[in-house]
């Protein structure tokens, strides 16, 4: 049995079901991502594990117990919200204080854990600063450590990182991992971006229209995906000939597919190719090894593993 | 061309003169000339009236229940204003928009209306207020309301809740509604967001609002004049009288410009205290 455990949860909206059926288990320590479009139910999932919304039907148990049976102020999970959700009127120390305060944890030894949680995501030297006095890098690692202090049986991630800029962004997930390791807290995040879903995550959940298309470890819903859903929607495709293939593991040799380049796009670390063929369009990613490449209106010929 | 901005301002800024300082500063003035039965106003400058004005304890009565009527008008619209715009906040279409209609409709009405409204509901020992109130054997004799400072506190407090409301309902709205759940999933009670999440975060918008009620409130006059009567006056009801009744234009001038200066110190010190004490946090 699962440590976290959804079961056939489903919850309508008049007649539109936003999650529908979705079946879960969650171990201990794991790291699961809820990834999909906007409108999938990924946020909804996570708001009914909070207890913010109320599901019509399914039934959520953590660690065997009956987690709707219990009040969201009683359910002792650690929520990091889209837009923070930092109080402003309070300094950092008294952000990351309150929930401990709530639990009736004396003045010492709240000081040292919010300290040893704000030196743990690297704030040790703010805790006096108001929300408004940071950056947004700063703000996230506040509420990061706000819902970590109170030690939560799961942590809930809701588009953690969607508010900062890209190259903050890839820093932070990096940071986030380490620091999911170091304290082993199982963690659910929900994202609508892929990459940030593959990075962090033990096993990604590929949600579509309230429903879980594929469950499995990002390598392998990557490598094989199960609908065509789940293909597109982490990373890009190609469909020749009725088969799937990703354009990384299309390459340029002497004979093969027969085609024209239409566009050839330098990306730094890879060219990315589009080639006309008999086939239709294909994209074709290059690693950028500093080798020759075709240019553009040059005939190349394409082969991939399982088409000579 | 630079001038061009400052020629645009010009037609506001002598709108502005004609009808707010000049006759300000001739109030002032005024306030500084002779006054005498028989010989009415004699263009001096004299401190006759300031020394009248600031010496006896019949003025200072007046202003003391003025400035006392205003703290308890702003302190009832407070504690009822709030919590209402708070509910309000949370309705949703369209009972939000029906109770702001309810709660802003007043103000369509004539303040006079509405205050001879609770002349009615107040007057005399049968008024219907007395009437239920002992029907609900809450009170055993009629309790008066017509020319005390209680009903004169009621009556305003009802005029000036809308602008206690609107106030408060601003700075709701500049609320991040997840902040409210990240203090229930940490463990914080209903009444426990209430007081230190939510209350801490409008209390500016409580306090402006609370300016512009004891503004209001300590400078009305047809609520106190009708309410009140002449039983029970305040400044602006004193003012009036004098320049009316007893034609001491001068002496009527110095009580308009004290209770003038009287709010604009009390506004602008409530200001900088508010501006000192939330600088950090709001911007």
């Amino acid at each position: 049995m699962a440590f976290l455990e959804l079961e056939k949860l489903t919850k309508s909206f008049g007649a539109h079901n936003a999650v529908d059926g979705l079946t879960l288990g969650v171990e201990k320590g794991e790291f699961v991502a809820l990834l999909g479009p906007s409108g999938c139910g990924k946020t909804t999932t996570l708001q009914m594990i909070a207890g913010f919304v109320e599901p019509t039907s399914g039934a959520i148990r953590l660690g065997g117990k009956d987690l709707l049976a219990i009040r969201p102020a009683k359910r002792g999970l650690g929520i990091v919200f889209q837009s923070y959700a930092l109080f402003p009127h309070m300094t950092v120390a008294e952000n990351v204080g309150f929930g401990l305060e709530m639990q009736g944890v004396g003045a010492a030894e709240r000081r040292t854990r919010v300290g040893e949680t704000l030196e743990l995501v690297g704030l040790g030297a703010f805790a006096s600063r108001f929300p408004r006095q940071m950056s947004g890098g700063q703000q996230q690692r506040v509420a990061l450590a706000r819902a970590l202090v109170i030690r939560p049986q799961i942590l809930l991630l809701d588009e953690p990182l969607s508010n900062l800029d890209a190259k903050l962004r890839e820093g932070m997930q990096i940071e986030l991992r380490q620091i999911q390791r170091t304290v082993g807290t199982t963690t659910i995040l929900v994202t609508h971006d892929q990459a940030e879903a593959m990075a962090l995550s033990d096993r990604i959940v590929v949600m579509n229209q309230g429903r879980a298309e594929q469950i499995g470890p990002p390598h392998e819903a990557y490598e094989r995906p199960a609908t065509p859903f789940v293909a597109n929607f982490l990373g890009k495709t190609n469909l020749v000939d009725g088969a799937t293939v990703r354009p990384e593991r299309i390459s340029f040799v002497a004979a093969g597919l027969a085609g024209t380049v239409r566009t050839r796009i330098f990306q730094g670390n890879h060219w990315l190719f589009q080639v006309d063929t008999g086939a239709g369009l294909v994209t074709v990613i290059r690693q950028n090894s500093g080798e020759a490449m075709p240019g553009e209106g040059d005939a190349v010929h394409l082969a991939w593993e399982g088409r000579a | 061309m630079r001038a061009a901005p400052y020629l645009l301002c010009v037609p506001a800024l002598v709108l502005f003169a004609g009808v707010v300082i000049v006759p300000l500063v001739m109030t002032v003035l005024l306030s500084f000339h002779d006054w005498g039965q028989y010989k009415g106003i004699e263009p001096v400058f004299i401190l006759k009236n300031w020394q009248e004005v600031l010496g006896d304890s019949y003025f200072h009565e007046m202003f003391a229940r003025t400035f006392r009527i205003a703290f308890f008008v702003t302190l009832l619209a407070a504690v009822f204003g709030a919590p209402e715009a708070y509910i309000l906040n949370r309705m949703r279409s369209p009972w939000r928009g029906i109770f702001l209609l309810v709660i802003l409709g007043p103000l369509l009405i004539s303040v006079v209306a509405r205050t001879l409204g609770w002349a009615l509901l107040f007057g005399g020992n049968s008024g219907i207020v007395n009437k239920a109130l002992m029907g609900m054997g809450l009170i055993s004799a009629p309790l008066p309301f017509m020319f005390t400072e209680t009903g004169v506190v009621i009556a305003l407090a009802h005029v000036l809740m809308p602008y206690m409301v609107l106030a408060v309902w601003a700075s709701l709205q500049r609320l991040d509604p997840q902040v409210e759940n990240a203090a229930v999933a940490l463990g914080a009670g209903p009444f426990t967001v209430l007081r230190r999440i939510v209350l801490p975060q409008v209390m500016p918008g409580i306090l402006s609002g609370a300016v512009i009620v004891f503004a209001l409130a300590a400078s009305a006059f047809a609520t106190p004049s009708i309410i009140g009567g002449r039983r029970l006056k305040v400044a602006s009801t004193l003012a009036y009288d004098e320049f009316l009744n007893t034609l001491n234009w001068p002496l009527g001038a110095a009580v308009a410009v004290l209770l003038l200066l009287a709010l604009v110190a009390i506004v602008w010190g409530v200001n900088r205290l508010v501006e000192r004490r939330y600088a950090q946090v709001f911007a």
